[in-house]
């Protein structure tokens, strides 16, 4: 018999439970079409605005110099996040649309150990896809870019930090999406949700009076992101540390509330 | 074993489950019976730890569910045959059930060909008719070789071939000493699976009793046919017989006498008997008498 004392011979249910979401996260066809999606997306269209910038035809000096080739390049980013933010929704929304969470809750009554296996294995699978596809995108967007001599190096200051960035703004715009399709349970809604904090909310706070629109702007995940992945400074865009800090704050407050939700509410 | 213990269940306005107490014991089959609505899959769900009860306690081998570590080995359960993934190979959906309770993959090509989908592993669980999914459903309970089975309504949606095999399946695993647990609203099938019925309506406890137990509490009669009914029911009025007369024909039917005993009556009377069968309400009949005040939605025929 079993007894409260820790057996460490026995094995974890969070191992168990990884290599399980590993199973279903691979066993859905939506789970390869997001990736491929939010690869495409990310190289594909990064590329092709590096491509317009060098065939612009006015192209003066002026252009060039507040030019910033790496954020350039990792323009796809912004259609990317839908693919991958779906993806992370779907995560957890699909079982309660299908019904599927009865089933693994079943199997896996320690919820918080459910949720967790599900961050992990999301969170792996998206980071490697987007760090190859950020990475991919700045080179071959400065590929482009070198034959009108406006490219950047890798080795530039800042430059690293932004392709990184790009590709940990894409990660946590996933676990944001599982967090939020944790507490809304359905796809439609949670997807709504998502994309109603991180692109519509920046447009309210645009209408919002001076100097709010810029203060409260810059605290949204939306912006907040996008300071990880620039290399200028914009004054209206926080650091890329604190944009660090604020995003992971606000998925943060999504995955307590996810987790009270889930814990707390029949399946 | 699982134990239930005044578990109640609200939700909003709505007692859907009032007050439950009963054990359910290894080596036999529990059917547990009601009209729809009556909170047979609540309690289901409340001993799967998917629902939290408003009051009482369920417990699995005298733990709540959620304290099992890997579950699996110890309860198998089908609440529902579509809460699975459409889009997911029936192998994949086995899969990750067993890697969630350290089962190996060996194990889930067993369970599927122990239900009979080993053909059908590799196609989408979506494309399944409502039969494969109960299969799955039974398979994804086998994985853990558990010591509790617990299914809700096993037998919708199965072919008259699929009944007779979960029927045998069901009687199997009880033989083995397993829990079986089964909820049904069809009282004939569960007097065929059954050991011991428990009967529920509106959410509380109506019978917990034996199969033959059930049966006994039927009213029971003699129908005789005679070319001297007149004569034959004077006879049997004397020996204390209570007789109406039959629905159909010149029947008679006969209460408070056995039919050896209206054999011999008739006998010493020098009266011909035609016809003599004895008859007894159906479980069905039982059934509707048991819970008739306690049917969620009555149909009616002059609405």
């Amino acid at each position: 018999m079993s007894t409260s004392t820790i057996d460490l011979r026995q094995p974890s249910t969070l191992r168990a439970a990884i290599i399980s979401e590993w199973t279903k996260l691979r066993s859905v066809r939506s789970t390869m079409w997001s990736l491929v999606a939010t690869s495409v997306f990310t190289i594909g269209l990064g590329t092709l605005f590096c491509w317009a910038f060098i065939n612009r035809p006015h192209r003066d000096l002026a252009d060039s110099f507040r030019f910033d080739p790496t954020s350039r390049s990792l323009r796809g980013v912004f259609l990317a996040q839908l693919a991958i933010g779906v993806l992370g929704v779907l995560v957890m929304s699909s079982e309660y649309t299908t019904g599927m969470i009865r089933t693994s809750l079943a199997a896996v009554p320690r919820r918080r150990v459910g949720l967790v296996a599900k961050t992990i294995v999301l969170g792996t699978a998206s980071v490697v896809v987007s760090m190859i596809s950020t990475f991919a995108a700045f080179f071959a967007g400065q590929a482009v870019l070198s034959s009108g001599g406006v490219n950047a190096s890798i080795t530039d200051p800042g430059v690293m930090r932004a392709v990184i960035g790009a590709g940990a703004y894409l990660t946590l715009i996933a676990l944001f999406g599982l967090a939020i399709g944790t507490v809304v349970r359905r796809t439609p809604g949670a997807i709504a949700a998502l994309f109603g904090i991180v692109l519509i909310f920046p447009l309210l706070a645009q209408a919002l009076p001076d100097p709010w629109n810029v203060d409260v702007g810059k605290l949204l995940p939306f912006n907040a992101g996008q300071a990880m992945f620039s290399v200028r400074v914009d004054p209206d865009l926080l650091t890329p540390g604190q944009g660090l800090v604020v995003f992971l704050t606000w998925i943060a407050v999504a995955f307590i509330l996810a987790t009270g939700l889930l814990t707390k509410r029949d399946a | 074993m699982i134990e239930l213990n005044g578990l109640s269940k609200r939700y909003g306005d709505t007692l859907a489950v009032d007050d439950l107490t009963f054990d359910v014991m290894p080596g036999c089959v529990t059917g547990f019976l009601g009209p729809n609505g009556a909170g047979k899959t609540t309690t289901m769900r409340i001993i799967l730890g998917l629902d939290a009860p408003t009051k009482g306690t369920a417990l699995v081998n005298g733990k709540p569910y959620g304290q099992i570590k890997f579950p699996l080995h110890e309860v198998g359960a089908l609440l529902d045959a579509k809460a699975l993934h459409g889009g997911r190979k029936a192998f994949d959906h086995l899969l990750c059930l067993a890697q969630s309770n350290n089962i190996g993959r060996a194990r889930v090509a067993t369970v599927l060909e122990l239900v009979g989908l080993g053909d059908v592993a590799n196609k989408r669980a979506g494309t399944f008719s409502l039969g494969m999914g109960q299969r799955l459903g039974i398979a994804a309970a086998m994985l853990g070789d558990p010591g509790i089975l617990m299914f809700d309504e096993p037998v919708n949606g199965l072919d008259p071939e699929g009944i007779v095999w979960i029927r045998t399946l069901l009687r199997g695993l009880a033989a083995e000493g397993r829990t079986v647990f089964i909820s049904s609203h069809l009282m004939t099938e569960m007097a065929m699976t059954a050991d011991r019925l428990i009967v529920v309506g509106r959410g509380h406890l109506i019978a917990d009793a034996t199969v033959e137990e059930f049966t006994s509490r039927g009213e029971q009669w003699v129908r005789v046919r005679s070319p001297h009914q007149r004569e034959l029911i004077a006879a049997l009025q004397r020996a204390g017989g209570i007789v109406t007369s039959a629905s159909i024909g010149d029947d008679s039917d006969v209460r408070g006498l056995k039919a050896g005993q209206i054999g011999d009556i008739a006998l010493a009377a020098g009266i011909a008997i035609h016809g003599l069968t004895e008859h007894r309400a159906s479980l069905e009949e039982v059934f509707f008498g048991l819970t008739d005040d306690s049917v969620e939605y009555h149909g009616s025929v002059n609405a």
